[in-house]
């Protein structure tokens, strides 16, 4: 028996090991979970991309849901990402609030204006002071608020539709059935 | 000519080093102490985006944004733990690289004693095992050397 002991302990630590690689390929180790989410979003009063002098803020938004995604021109996951928003973006059933991170306003038009633009709205944050108050660390980020202003779901790195059909649309179906 | 040579190179490589710190960091420190502080404080803090660096080592955009931040916050006079709180409110305890002891992370602070705990228990039991057997741990090996 305890000639036997070092291979059970082998087997232990291959098991452990095993378990480590598995747990990787479900979970992005980098990524940084959000203490906001069930929390309310925190205020924001921006400016529109297409028209600066006028902005959209958190309380103007406020009685319906929507999904704030955090896109610029620079980001090259965002370009990944962007395909799926043209052809899903619109059967979501809630806005799409496009939210222009760090970019210069000429570029981002530009962007949308090669690759289309799934956005019912855009506004744009060229300082990325309010995206701190977001916890955004990158983009693509997409945030799911309802219509009482509070964080309900947030992804971290480009929407895919297998996101979407397993994640996204759950929590909005959720949502829909709270708020008549 | 040639002290006047070395005078040259001396203000020059001095001067170059004056405009190599400004280009890195321009934070308009009060003091020497409020930048001692604000060195060690964003070295306590986590890079978001390159998670191997700290806020004063990362060149991410991100980390610049959040070094000025914290800096205007030591203007407005707040506290370290307030400056830490606010990020920690934001971005979760993955800010920190010195994380908090709280009931979700006994594992992680205990858990190594767990496992020493575990080990001092499987050597006490071996250990008994050997006395009642009649094998003395004191005594040379009388086995023939294939055991593990």
């Amino acid at each position: 028996m305890s000639r036997l002991l070092p291979f059970f302990g082998f087997m232990l630590l291959a098991g452990l090991f095993g378990f480590g690689i598995w747990w990787n390929t479900q979970h992005d180790p980098r990524e940084v979970p959000s203490p906001l989410i069930n929390k309310p979003a925190p205020a924001f009063n921006l400016p529109r991309l297409d028209d600066p002098t006028q902005t959209v803020s958190k309380a103007s938004l406020l009685g319906k849901p929507y999904l704030l995604n955090v896109f610029a021109s620079w980001c090259i996951a965002c370009a990944e990402e962007h395909p799926t928003l043209m052809a899903e973006g619109s059967q979501l059933g809630i806005l799409l609030l496009g939210y222009d991170y760090k970019d210069a306003p000429d570029d981002a038009k530009n962007w949308l204006r090669e690759h289309g633009n799934p956005y019912g709205e855009v506004i744009t944050d060229r300082s990325g002071r309010t995206a701190i108050d977001f916890g955004v660390y990158g983009a693509p980020e997409s945030f799911l608020i309802d219509a009482k202003g509070v964080i309900r779901y947030k992804h971290i790195g480009p929407l895919t539709p297998e996101v979407i059909a397993k994640k996204l649309q759950p929590a909005i179906a959720a949502l829909k059935k709270e708020t008549p | 000519m040639r002290p006047l040579l070395q005078l040259w190179l001396v203000a020059g490589l001095t001067f170059a080093g004056i405009v190599h710190s400004q280009a890195i960091e321009p934070l308009p420190f009060k003091n020497h102490a409020e930048e001692v502080r604000f060195q060690h404080l964003t070295g306590q803090l986590r890079c978001l985006v390159c998670q191997n660096e700290s806020l004063a080592d990362s060149n991410a955009e991100l980390a610049r944004d959040l070094r000025l931040d914290v800096f205007q916050q030591m203007q407005h006079g707040k506290s370290d733990a307030q400056i830490k709180q606010y990020l920690v409110a934001r971005y979760s305890d993955f800010v920190l690289y010195d994380p908090p002891l709280k009931p979700d992370t006994w594992l992680l602070w205990f858990g190594p004693l767990l496992i020493l705990f575990g080990g001092a228990v499987v050597v006490a039991i071996a250990i008994r095992k050997r006395n009642r057997d009649g094998v003395s741990v004191a005594a040379p090996p009388t086995d023939n050397g294939d055991d593990w």
